[in-house]
């Protein structure tokens, strides 16, 4: 209750009070300061309630490229991390359909296999059959949402756990991509098609890169300044001014730099465009929809959330199809990197990375915690580990042992913060 | 002719599996009274609340809304006829905020969007009804007391508006002040002509605020009072057993009502 109140507090007094006689400090540098102290006395309380947010995992990131760049100084170059920007997309496409599928506490087995079976749809259907590229564009990702609707469906009905459903998918699914694929083995892509231009595209005029991020920091902060102003208006507690300015700044800073980068090199990947439309538009989808509410309440409660009047069935299967939809799109562009389809397409370590991004990027595995945000830092760690090891010229067996390291790291992190919140509830 | 009850089941029978929970159910909720439901521990008394709100259906016997015979088989159901209902596990998802579960299943929206201002707004509105320190709106429900998360799963039960409701030991966790709090609203709503049902071990409270009991023994009915005229330990004895279920006396005493 205190720490209830003591936190109302804080929002309210963001507004500004009687300037004080004493402090002779100019205004910006007290609003300033007020704006630190905001920040500080927020982020202390959600630490306390088990919250520790992105942090652990920025600070993680920022080990590995330290540790890197000491190790080979071409690691935080921009051709490198340029490259960087496009590697993690495939990956991380499949990685933000795998956070759906965590946030209703439920896993999925079957995207490396789905995210095959469409690049082989493609391949075969393109190359093969002389379908136009983006109708077999269309039916390719088609085929991975049918492919997720299907094991949704039979999860919801059956109430068996997601990942018995989906490990008999991922048998299944990887069965009808050998049989698609004949004996042909690898089909190669147009080099100049469509697919492959997903990921070997630039928008080599700076202004593209520049104008995303200017886009993407004013965004942010126009609709950060009209909910404030509505809550003022309402009377309501909100963020100060200086609140706004500082965590948009922050942003902006972020956004410009990797601008600027990326513009040392080639300009702006298309892929990594793409990449960050789609987080963006599903973080919305799931923070700020009813679509949304419904899948972080089913990871909370799903008996609650069928008390509530739910659709626990509806709500199971549409999350099971984000995730088959996702895995399909990004394996079209991991097909794209190498502009060729074979029977090894979505095999290997690919899932497990998927997964791992999630969870590292701080998606809980007890459901009901993470947003798709987590996918793209969780992906830049487990990229940046394999690029930096690549030009390190360390051995795949050491790359698979930190990134297992990181991922377990990640899962007791995430294990503590659920523990603290708990004992937080109980106190 | 005498108004219909809000609310009446006839011959109500639930099993899980092989046990019968129920059996035979009979119980009325008039608009503007406090219903006592009493029984000892496992009587049974919480399963009937979830039939009454569509969680567990009802295998048997008939429910009827203002004299008319309804079905009610998913909380949809219930909700929509306007009975709302607080669960004695408070059925609250802990990780999302107390807006959050307030507002479950019907969100306020604006332009399509969640308007999550509009929802704190009549959060904060509501919880300032019920209680005096209201907690952190935007702190996951998990991170709250449990007297904290009692208050939440009350007022989520009268967001809609609701005719019937059903507290399942509402007061279980709350303090003595919240406790005179949550009572006090329920006077207040009872004078404003919903009808309530309300499961408590409290017989202080049930005598101060009840007009009726009906007491579950065994998942049978075993007595109605009426709480200003029968004495405590008549209601007690109904429902430690020294009283049998006699169940045609109870009709024509139902009946008489
Ligand atoms: N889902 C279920 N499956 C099987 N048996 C159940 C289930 N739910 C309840 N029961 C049984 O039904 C009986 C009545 O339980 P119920 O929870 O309704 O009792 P109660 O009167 O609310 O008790 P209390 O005062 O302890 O809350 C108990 O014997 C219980 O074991
Ligand atoms: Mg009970």
């Amino acid at each position: 209750m205190v720490k209830g109140m003591h936190n109302m507090a804080d929002k309210t007094q963001a507004e500004p009070t009687a300037p004080d006689a004493e402090t002779r400090q100019p205004h910006r540098g007290r609003a300033v300061a007020r704006a630190v102290e905001d920040g500080v006395t927020h982020f202390r309380h959600r630490l306390s309630a088990g919250e520790l947010g992105s942090l652990p995992v920025v600070l993680v990131l920022a080990a590995v490229w330290i540790i890197f760049q000491s190790l080979n100084e071409n690691f935080l170059s921009p051709r490198n991390l340029s490259n960087l920007s496009v590697d993690i997309v495939g990956t991380g496409l499949i990685a933000v359909g795998i956070v759906f599928v965590l946030l209703i506490g439920e896993l999925d087995l079957s995207v490396g296999s789905i995210s095959g079976l469409a690049a082989a749809v493609f391949a075969v259907l393109n190359v093969n059959n002389g379908v136009p590229e983006w109708l077999a564009l269309i039916i390719a990702v088609l085929a991975g949402t049918a492919a997720g609707t299907v094991q949704g469906y039979s999860c919801a009905k059956t109430r068996v756990p997601a990942f018995v459903v989906t490990l008999a998918g991922l048998l299944t699914w990887n069965g009808i991509m050998l049989y698609i694929l004949g004996t042909s083995g690898t089909v190669n892509l147009d080099e100049n098609g469509l697919v492959a231009k997903l990921t070997s595209y630039y928008f080599t005029n700076d202004g593209a890169a520049y104008g995303l991020a200017a886009v993407g920091a004013g965004t942010v902060f126009l609709v950060s300044y009209q909910d404030m102003r509505r809550r003022e208006a309402a009377g309501m507690p909100h963020r100060s001014l200086q609140g706004i300015a500082v965590r948009t700044g922050v942003l902006a800073v972020i956004a410009f730099v990797t601008a600027f980068v990326l513009n040392r090199f080639q300009g702006l990947p298309l892929a990594l465009l793409i990449f960050l439309v789609v987080v963006a538009g599903l973080d919305i989808v799931l923070r700020r929809t009813h679509y949304g509410r419904q899948v972080y309440a089913l990871g909370g409660s799903v008996e609650a959330a069928r008390r509530a009047s739910l659709s626990v069935t509806r709500v199971q299967t549409a999350v099971l199809a984000v995730s088959g939809t996702m895995a399909a799109v990004g394996g079209l562009f991991l097909a794209s990197r190498i502009t060729s389809v074979s029977q090894g397409s979505g095999s290997g370590v690919l899932l497990l990375n998927a997964i791992a991004a999630a969870v590292i990027g701080g998606t809980s595995l007890f459901g009901g915690r993470g947003t798709t945000w987590s996918a793209v830092l969780g992906i830049l760690i487990i990229q940046s580990i394999a690029s930096g090891m690549a030009i390190t010229d360390t051995p795949t067996a050491v790359q698979f042992i930190i990134t297992g390291g990181v991922l377990f790291a990640a899962v007791l992190i995430d294990s503590l913060s659920r523990r603290s919140q708990e004992a937080h509830g109980r106190a | 002719m005498p108004t219909p009850p809000l609310l009446a089941l006839h011959g109500v029978c639930k099993r899980f599996g092989v046990v019968e929970v129920l059996t035979d159910i009979e119980l009325e909720i008039h608009a503007g009274q406090v219903v006592a439901l009493l029984g000892d521990n496992g009587a049974g008394k919480s399963t009937l609340v979830k039939v009454i709100s569509g969680v567990a259906p009802a295998d048997k016997g008939a429910i009827e809304w203002e004299g008319r015979t309804v079905q009610i088989r998913r909380p949809h159901d219930a909700r929509d006829l306007g009975i709302a209902t607080v669960y004695q596990d408070l059925a609250l998802c802990g990780n999302l905020d107390v807006v959050g579960n307030l507002f479950l299943g019907r969100e306020i929206r604006r332009f399509g969007f969640l308007d999550e201002m509009e929802m704190e707004r009549r959060t904060r509105h509501l919880l300032e009804r019920l209680t005096r320190g209201i907690p952190d709106l935007r702190a996951p429900v998990v991170s709250l007391s449990s007297g904290q998360r009692q208050t939440v799963a009350i007022a989520r039960s009268l967001l809609g508006d609701p005719r019937v409701l059903l507290l399942d030991e509402p007061t279980a966790a709350l303090g003595f002040e919240q406790t005179s709090e949550v009572l006090d609203l329920v006077d207040r709503l009872r004078d404003r002509g919903l009808g309530v049902l309300l499961i408590s071990h409290n017989m202080g409270d049930i005598k101060a605020l009840a007009d009726r009991a009906a007491v579950l023994r065994l998942g049978r009915n075993n007595g109605f009072f009426d709480v200003n005229t029968a004495s405590q330990e008549q209601i007690i004895s109904s429902v430690t057993g020294a009283t049998e279920n006699v169940p045609r006396r109870m009709a024509s005493q139902e009946a008489g009502w």
